[in-house]
């Protein structure tokens, strides 16, 4: 007796619960993982998941199990070459340290951590967890630019290729119907009259053709009525909803000057990635803008913008008056969310500083989203950083942090973007 | 071979043509398949649940194989890193998954995979339907310690049950009730009172009043106001009388503070683990019984002249690989596997008794010369690992796997070897290799034996060395478990030289929860 059940398109997924359990049990090590990972990827990089590690001795299963020493006896098969009685020296390393540490592995399982994948999306979800674009609903609001095209409903007028064959045929039929209605309730009088005269034994012959001409009268009054006519003509109609832009732009500001060295580049690089990571997590379409700056500023590509030296001595305001151009050029601030980052050892010459200030107040913060400044550097602050330590305190979506060394990136980050309080509220 | 003179069922045509051998397999040949080995087990008197096989794929085997064996199963993190570890493993390559699972349940669940060719779907078949199977039904220890009918309700009602606490008291209470059953859940088994068949309606209606009853059973036994007919002069009563094995089950009973619900769980752990105690005792046996079984039918069925050539080859290559035994001395040996010992030990039983030696008559008088199929069943039926090999190992089958037993006692700086496969070595090493399948050897011997009721009502537990070895690492951390469950202090003492008691791991309050 036996009956087959073909189960192969239920779900599949019957331990995705568990999973999840799992990954919230471990939701420390797996986050500590994830931002130790975070450091080892390229800008591009966003596609792949993660390798997630965890020390296997953060998650055993403990159960009372036997120790080592005492007694053991075991048998084994394939004999080649014992014999009863034969003895066998043992490892010098174990001898003399019964209870020595390594759990006893029944399982054959040794201490090896624990490596597994996560998906894409749980890797960045892990990764962003409690942070958020600042001040992404309020200005939400205010920037509905882009237009989508909805059906909103019917109405009388439009062209041709709009109109809507059921509902209009629909309004035909009862248009037909209103119109005729008094018309065929007389006709059918008629009819009874006439059918009724006809089955009288004595002839009515004039009042029958009487009712006759009246009935052909009625049925061609009725034929009249248009099949279609203008009035019954429904066009679908549309209209313009004003959606919030999935564009964004990223501006890479970052100081090439010879005080910068490959290192402090790589910091920059990083504090870049995270922030192409998090944008990509809002929104569809992403385009970076690469500017570098030393006295001059230009845009270039990626590798050139981490990799190509220079020398030279510093003006920043050079960088935020080329992105303020290619701003007003390129990327309208209706259509685009506007963000920019900015990354320098802080090396300004001191008199461009001030400039760099109003640059930024009367310029690019009216027109960007939130504009943040990293500064990477072991030494005292200068004057950028004065200059817009006063810009913070008047304007919410701008930030500055200050980096020491590459472990602090993650945590400045994560400051920067930190769930405000006040929002949750 | 063996040729069949009962009357055939009315589906075999009286001229013998073979099945199709084509690797991919149908529904309709599965049935053709199925048809045939049912005839056969028949015959060969193989007594078995009504099947249910399932035939699912590759990724709902390794969701089965999170699940232990459980078609259904609670939500646990525990099953969730399996799963992970499986289909990390799977992915990488570094493992193939079984080609089956079998529920012990009637009916009995078997789950094929859809990758599995023609040849192996009937090995399988063979195997998993009619080999694990009739063992199920007929093994005394399934017997006796589960009720197949009532299990698939039973873990229903245990996984809506969690899922309803979860929603009622939060997932991390529950969570961690869980992971202190688990730690326990090998102490969990009562090894010598047989449990009730109860069924799911029972249970349900049971529980409600288990919960009022048992809580007020524990408010009796922890009360504090003072008891008028009680004289303070009177001896304190041990509590518990007798030292008790089954861990979880004292818990669910007397843990003072245990919510109603925690109990519940505790006790849906116990049953769970008392369901797969027959399982670990008869790994060898069930799985030789399983193999012997795939190999005499499909072997039956070629004998007919109803599988092909083809079909053959195929299935006698994967029927090797599966009882392969590595030598000790191959980097691929990992201990005794359980499927060659298992299937050469039948095969042995049946030559013993077709064919049996001078040396065999001497070693095995009652079974030599006798109906193989009687011996075989009889075998199958009231046997454990332990017993069977202690039983039915014989010298020959010793020489084949050329045996040899190793002593390692550790105030020695070498290891002994206390037997090999010759005429003085047979007994010494059957009795050691059944020794090596006995349980209450393998699991440590840990026993509730004191439970202070009358003052600070701190636990206390006694481990019993076997053979002199220690007991694990692990110990701090399983007792920090028990104290999640018994939430006063908990110790466990052994016996050292002096007769003394000696407290080798505690737990107080001042430990935190397991982490």
């Amino acid at each position: 007796m036996a009956n087959f059940i073909d189960r192969r398109l239920n779900s599949k997924n019957k331990s995705t619960v568990n999973r999840q359990r799992f990954l919230r049990r471990y939701k420390n090590q797996i986050k500590k993982s994830v931002s130790d990972a975070i450091n080892k990827r390229g800008v591009t990089d966003i596609d792949s998941g993660e390798n997630i590690v965890i020390p296997k001795k953060d998650m055993s299963e403990p159960v009372f199990h036997r120790g080592s020493g005492g007694i053991n006896d075991r048998v084994h098969p394939g004999n080649d070459q014992f014999i009863t009685g034969d003895r066998i020296p043992k490892p010098p390393n174990q001898q003399g340290q019964g209870g020595g540490k390594g759990d006893a592995s029944d399982s054959g399982e040794g201490d090896d951590d624990f490596t597994f994948s996560i998906s894409k999306e749980e890797y960045l979800n892990l990764l962003f967890e409690d942070l958020e674009l600042p001040n992404l609903e309020k200005n939400q609001l205010d920037k509905l630019i882009e237009y989508k095209t909805v059906r909103s409903g019917f109405c009388a007028e439009g062209v041709a290729s709009n109109i809507d064959i059921v509902k209009s045929l629909q309004g035909s039929i009862a248009r037909r119907i209103a119109m005729t209605s008094s018309k065929r309730k007389q006709l059918k009088e008629y009819q009874q009259t006439l059918d009724d005269l006809q089955q009288d034994k004595h002839d009515h012959i004039s009042e029958e053709r009487e009712l006759k001409k009246l009935i052909q009268i009625l049925e061609e009054k009725i034929a009249k009525v248009p099949f279609i006519d203008t009035f019954d003509l429904r066009f679908r109609n549309f209209a313009k909803q004003a959606v919030p832009t999935s564009k964004a732009v990223m501006f890479c500001l970052m100081d090439v000057s010879g005080s910068m060295d490959q290192a402090t580049k790589e910091m920059a690089k990083r504090f870049y990635i995270l922030l192409y990571l998090f944008l990509s997590r809002t929104y569809k379409n992403i385009d970076v803008v690469y500017i570098r700056h030393h006295t001059q500023a230009k845009e270039v590509d990626e590798h050139e913008f981490f990799y190509s030296q220079e020398t030279g001595g510093t003006i920043a305001s050079s960088a935020l008056q080329l992105m303020n151009d290619i701003i007003t050029e390129r990327y309208d601030d209706n259509q685009w969310n506007i963000y920019g980052a900015q990354a320098s050892d802080g090396d300004n010459w001191a008199d461009d500083s001030p400039l760099c200030k109003s640059l930024l107040i009367d310029k690019i913060l009216p027109k960007t989203r939130y504009f943040s400044y990293i500064e990477i550097t072991q030494r005292a602050h200068q004057t950028l950083w004065q200059q817009y330590q006063q810009i913070m305190e008047t304007h919410p979506h701008f930030a500055i942090q200050h980096i020491k060394e590459a472990a602090d990136i993650y945590p400045v980050f994560r400051k920067l973007f930190k769930k405000s309080t006040k929002n949750a509220a | 071979m063996v040729t069949t003179n009962k009357k055939k069922p009315s589906t075999v045509t009286p001229q013998i043509k073979p099945l199709d051998d084509c690797p991919d397999w149908t529904f309709e040949l599965l049935e053709q398949y199925q048809t045939e080995i049912a005839r056969v087990a028949e015959h060969y008197r193989l007594d078995t649940y009504t099947n249910q096989i399932e035939v699912i794929t590759a990724e709902q085997m390794m969701d089965a194989y999170a699940g232990v064996g459980m078609p259904i199963g609670y939500n646990h993190w525990t099953f969730g890193k399996k799963f992970i570890q499986t289909e990390q493993t799977y992915k990488r390559g570094q493992m193939g998954l079984a080609y089956e699972i079998v529920i012990n349940s009637s009916p009995c669940i078997s789950y094929l995979m859809e990758e599995n060719t023609m040849p192996m779907q009937a090995l399988v078949m063979a195997h998993a339907c009619y080999g694990h199977n009739s063992f199920f039904k007929g093994n005394y220890l399934f017997k006796s310690w589960t009720d197949a009918s009532s299990i698939i309700d039973y873990l229903l009602f245990a996984k809506n049950y969690i899922a309803n606490c979860e929603n009622k008291y939060g997932i991390d209470d529950v969570e961690a009730t869980l992971d202190a059953c688990h730690a326990l859940m090998n102490h969990g088994v009562d090894r010598y009172k047989r449990p009730q068949k109860i069924s799911l309606d029972e249970e349900l209606k049971r529980q409600k009043e288990r919960e009022e009853y048992l809580q007020s059973q524990v408010n009796m036994l922890w009360r504090t106001e003072p008891n008028a007919n009680k004289n303070n002069n009177e001896p304190k009563y041990k509590f518990p009388s007798e030292p008790q094995e089954n861990i979880l089950y004292f818990i669910e009973k007397n843990a003072p503070l245990l919510k109603p619900w925690q109990r519940e769980i505790v006790r849906i752990v116990r049953k769970i683990s008392q369901y797969f105690y027959p399982q670990k005792q008869t790994q060898v046996m069930n799985e030789g019984w399983a193999c012997f079984w795939h190999y005499t039918i499909l072997n039956h069925l070629y004998d007919e002249g109803l599988v092909t050539d083809k079909f053959m080859l195929e299935f006698l290559h994967n029927h090797t690989n599966v009882v392969a035994q590595q030598e000790y001395n191959s980097k691929y040996y990992s201990g005794i596997n359980p499927y060659a010992l298992g299937f050469n030990m039948f095969i042995d039983i049946r030559r013993i008794c077709e064919h049996p030696t001078k040396e065999d008559k001497e070693f095995f008088p009652e079974i030599a010369g006798s109906n193989w199929l009687d011996t075989l069943h009889f075998a199958m039926e009231n046997f454990k690992d332990e017993s069977f090999i202690s039983q039915y190992l014989s010298p020959k089958l010793i020489r084949d796997f050329k045996l040899f037993h190793i002593h390692d006692d550790e105030n020695n700086n070498y290891v002994e070897i206390g037997a090999i496969h010759n005429e003085q070595g047979y007994k010494k090493i059957r009795h050691k290799l059944a020794d090596q399948y006995n349980l209450s050897n393998l699991e440590v011997n840990i026993q509730i034996i004191d439970a202070n009721i009358d003052g600070d009502r701190s636990l206390t537990l006694r481990y019993i060395p076997h053979n002199g070895t220690e007991l694990g690492d692990s110990k701090e951390e399983v007792l920090k478990h028990l104290h999640y469950l018994w939430q006063f202090d908990v110790k466990i003492v052994q016996e050292k030289n002096e007769g003394e008691d000696v407290i080798i791991a505690q737990c107080s309050d001042t430990l935190k929860k397991p982490e």
